[in-house]
């Protein structure tokens, strides 16, 4: 038994596969991280979309190195289209921008949001989810009470509400912004695999054994889940990365700064880029959110299969 | 030693939890010292949520239990712990009851870190040594594996052996031979008459007569939540008196009788299935629950010996006391 | 009808290798005959079973040949073998009664599956009622939905609806486990009594439990670590087992009636063996008290007594 059986919150599957382990007895075994390595290197939707997502974070980290160029400075030639000479590669803007320097900067700024968003509504999805699954009762009331509020709430709304009264959005903001809203899936998924998992045997054992709850919660309960959780991590990351996206198309995103999307708002916006047929400004950075979100749902749907010994074709 | 007194348990069921359903009504039994209660029934009789009520996994709604005199429901706090060091539980699905993903020992190490914190590691290793040695296992063969790893048999004697660790009074064997195959299963059940001459009380809740019989001093049976006989086990077997139990003796597959030969020397037909006045004269009077008599209905027909049936009673033959 | 099974072997793939889980079966079966299968889990019954109306994908055909009435059965080949499935040998699977799609009433389910196998439900609706009210359930179950019956009755179902097209063979895969121990009674006399009335001509009755044979089979095969290794009458492997694991099997059952105050029984030292790389030789040596010199050798299935096959050089009298 090599892990959890799948996204899917019944967990019959689980108990189901006891069968099989039963006629093919004695398999000897190898530590659950060894399987998945073998699994992970096989699996082609995995492959792709890590390789994707390694491209892209070599552009985070060292583009920045290579073009040195402050993504601000408008002392470039305006307007000019993508040549192959260094500081020209993706092109200027209409004020001179170097949209190659902005791009790395901007994916910097889009990881950095999408981590520390995809971290907080994971966090928070998980503490809601676990002690309301767990607890059961009145505390499972409430928490849910919580959760659909959330849900419900037009955030759209709310943001503009709250900019009104704030000067400047930092990207902080922004990130703690969209963790604060996109946890209620999380929890309700969460509270789901909960359920099924605490009317197992060994949760009773462990009870029986003076275990309390906090600790049956994180050393039984959770590691049990630990895949899935490590996929809701990689869901989260790539639907935070779009929201900020799209909050910054619009207009809503940090005051300051770069990212991806505000390059495409910047470009759209006040740069006429579509009229004036500037396309270098605002291709790479649509591709890049695409490339990044699209790699991370790929890999999610590899994962999947790399944990679910039912979806694995032997 | 182990007391439980007209224990009974109610659910609310069905949208906003307007009806009640009763799991098990106004139960009593004892469990000694050296002695194996069993606890028979086929599915929905209440014997296992019996079971979670004497582990305190479930509150009791009526009644009480009592360990040594004293009531349970009365432990909270940090006295649970204390009361887990005197009373465990292993149960049905052996590979259910570990935690997949952990070695088995873990739970060995579970007690540890609750029980016994301070304890040097080699002592404990000798402690650990001794208990895997107990239940017939080598510990050389069990320790340090996954659960995956063993069979169904030597993971329950693992559980068992968690329990010795702490010097427990009683065991409650809740259906732990019934996922075992057949060769292993009498050698958990040798462990258990084993135990119980070493001065435990278990408790053996289980659905197969053969396997009660086998190995228990005292018998109760339950249908639907309440107790239909009890008593010294070759009296309630030898004798079976309340129609339910006469169906399931007839019932249970034997390997060298036929059903219709134990049918014949059962003697006297059984009328219906199980069907008995006590159960569908009394339904739940409205609402607010329970029927229930000041006395349970429970007819001393020899000694140790009782069997709960209005038709007895409300007779009142010639011998019988009521 | 009559089923010759000849030295099948199916394994089944794994990550670390073929696991040899019916390592060469070789029996009989005769018209009327009712045979239960026994053993303890991995032993290879429901391999067996299975593997002889439906390999699944895990399951690997290496060799061996069946045949049913006279017809080979293509058992590796899934589309050959759906013209046989439910006319001429059907199955009911385990956890079957668990199988039954939730949201469909039972009458529209049976419907829809005897519809998918080419047969006209009206014409046969007539027979699917008689069959319902011989086991004892009443007409309207078809309108029920799974959930509203007990488990007793779902079973029930399911026999009917397997053994609805006459069947030669059928094999039923651990019916009677998740019973209680009155539904088990029934279930089980509803198997005989298809056998008597005719709808079924034969059975294999696959279980773990000993006893529920005792009742209702003629013959019993008892299998260890994917191989034969006694098939007798029933009264024959009850009462005078020639097989050590037999005899040590049928010793350790607890009975109504013995006690352990007045006689202790026991049990089989040891567990079976890996079937990932299985010993050579017999497969039960590690475990058997009489094991001598010559079961380094594997030992025949062979014939010693009329219809008593036993896989054993001690039994066959062959000694060192």
């Amino acid at each position: 038994m090599s892990g959890p059986a799948s996204t899917d919150p019944r967990m019959e599957s689980v108990s189901g596969s006891v069968d099989i382990d039963k006629e093919a007895t004695a398999v000897p075994a190898k530590k659950a991280g060894g399987e998945f390595l073998y699994f992970a290197l096989r699996s082609r939707k995995f492959l792709f979309a890590t390789a994707i997502l390694l491209v892209l974070v070599g552009f985070a980290i060292f583009g920045p190195m290579i073009d040195t160029t402050d993504p601000m400075d408008t002392n470039g030639v305006q307007m000019s289209s993508p040549t192959m000479d260094a500081g020209n590669w993706f092109g200027t803007t209409i004020l001179g921008e170097d949209v190659f320097a902005q791009f790395v900067n901007g994916l910097r700024a889009t990881f950095f949001v999408g981590l520390l968003a995809g971290a907080l509504a994971a966090f928070i999805g998980m503490a809601i989810g676990f002690t309301a699954g767990y607890k059961g009762g009145w505390v499972d009331e409430v928490l849910n009470m919580i959760t659909n509020v959330v849900l419900v709430l037009p955030t759209l709304a709310v943001l503009i509400v709250i900019s009104s009264y704030l000067k400047a959005r930092g990207v902080l903001f922004e990130a703690v912004f969209v963790g604060l809203f996109s946890w209620p899936w999380v929890a309700r998924a969460i509270r789901a695999q909960t359920f099924t998992l605490r009317s197992r045997d060994f949760i009773d054992l462990a009870k029986l054994s003076g275990r309390g709850t906090w600790k049956i919660i994180i050393q039984e309960i959770a590691p049990n889940m630990s895949s899935y959780l490590f996929m809701v991590f990689i869901l989260l990351f790539g639907g935070a990365i779009l929201f900020a996206a799209s909050l910054d198309f619009i207009g809503l995103g940090p005051t300051g700064g770069m990212s991806l999307g505000l390059m495409m708002f910047n470009s759209v916006t006040y740069g006429a880029a579509l009229t004036l047929g500037l396309w270098w400004w605002f291709i790479p950075p649509g591709l890049g959110i695409m490339a990044i979100v699209g790699a991370l749902y790929v890999m999610n749907v590899g994962l999947d299969e790399i944990f679910n010994p039912k979806l694995r074709d032997i | 030693m182990l007391s439980v007194n007209r224990v009974s348990k109610f659910y609310r069921v069905g949208t906003f939890g307007g009806k009640e359903m009763t799991a098990v009504r106004d139960v009593s039994f004892d469990v000694d010292t050296g002695e194996v209660v069993s606890l028979i029934g086929e599915s929905g009789s209440g014997k296992t949520t019996i079971g979670k009520m004497i582990l305190k996994l479930i509150d009791i709604s009526q009644g009480s239990i009592s360990l040594d005199g004293a009531d349970i429901s009365a432990i909270r706090g940090s006295g649970i712990k204390s009361y887990y060091s005197h009373v465990q539980g292993v149960f049905q699905d052996p590979f259910s009851s570990y935690n997949p993903i952990f070695k088995a020992d873990r739970v060995f190490g579970l007690i540890r870190n609750e029980y016994f914190a301070g304890i040097a590691t080699s002592e404990w290793n000798d402690k650990v040594d001794a208990a895997v040695r107990s239940v017939a296992l080598d510990p050389g063969q069990v320790l340090n594996k996954y659960p995956h790893q063993l069979s169904g048999g030597q993971l329950q004697r693992l559980l068992v052996a968690r329990a010795l660790l702490l010097d427990i009074k009683i065991l409650v064997a809740d259906e732990i031979i019934s996922m075992l195959d057949a060769s292993t299963r009498i050698d958990v059940l040798n462990l258990l008459a084993d135990l119980k001459s070493r001065g435990l009380g278990i408790l053996f809740i289980t659905h197969d007569l053969s396997l009660g019989n086998y190995i228990s001093e005292k018998t109760v049976i339950l249908r639907r939540g309440s107790v239909v006989e009890m008593g010294a086990t070759e009296k309630v077997f030898g004798n079976p008196t309340h129609p339910y139990t006469r169906m399931l003796v007839s019932s249970v597959p034997q390997l060298h009788k036929k059903w219709a030969d134990v049918e014949a020397d059962l003697g006297a037909p059984i009328a219906g299935r199980g069907g008995c006045l006590f159960h569908e004269a009394f339904p739940l009077a409205g609402r607010a629950g329970l029927y229930l008599p000041d006395d349970p209905i429970m007819v001393e027909i020899e000694d140790d010996h009782f069997v709960g049936c209005f038709e007895l009673e409300s007779e009142k033959a010639p011998g019988l006391v009521a | 009808m009559s089923l010759q099974v000849s030295d099948l072997r199916v394994y089944y793939r794994t990550l670390a290798g073929d696991v040899k889980a019916l390592d060469g079966a070789t029996f009989s079966i005769a018209d009327k005959e009712i045979m239960g299968l026994a053993g303890e889990s991995g032993c290879g019954k429901s391999t067996l079973g299975n593997s002889l109306i439906r390999l699944d994908g895990r399951m690997k055909y290496v060799a061996g040949s069946v045949t049913l009435d006279g017809n080979a059965l293509p058992i590796w080949d899934n589309t050959g073998m759906n013209e046989f499935r439910f006319r001429d040998l059907s199955v009911i699977p385990q956890y079957a009664m668990s199988a039954m799609n939730p949201t469909r009433k039972i009458g529209k389910m049976t419907g829809e599956l005897l519809e998918s196998r080419g047969e006209n439900f009206a014409a046969i609706k007539p027979e699917l009622l008689r069959r319902i009210d011989l086991v004892g359930l009443q007409r309207d179950v078809l309108n029920l939905y799974p959930m509203e019956l007990s488990g007793g009755m779902k079973q029930r179902m399911v026999m009917v609806i397997s053994t609805l097209l006459d069947p030669s063979l059928l094999i039923a895969d651990e019916i009677t486990s998740a019973l209680d121990v009155s539904t088990q009674r029934a279930v089980a006399e509803t198997l005989v009594s298809f056998r008597d009335h005719g709808f079924v001509k034969s059975m294999i009755v696959i279980t773990h439990d000993v006893s529920i044979l005792y009742q209702i089979a003629d013959t019993i095969l008892i299998m260890y670590a994917g191989k034969l290794a006694e098939k007798a009458s029933t009264s024959a492997i009850i009462n005078r087992p020639l097989h050590p694991y037999t005899r040590m099997l049928v010793s350790s059952l607890p009975e109504v009636g013995v006690r352990y105050a007045d006689k202790k029984l026991s049990g089989i030292p040891g567990s079976p063996p890996s079937l990932l790389k299985p010993p050579t030789g017999c497969r039960f040596r590690a475990r058997c008290p009489l094991a001598f010199d010559k079961c380094a050798e594997e030992p025949p299935f062979v014939e010693v007594d009329t219809d008593h096959w036993v896989a054993c050089w001690k039994a066959t009298g062959t000694d060192a």
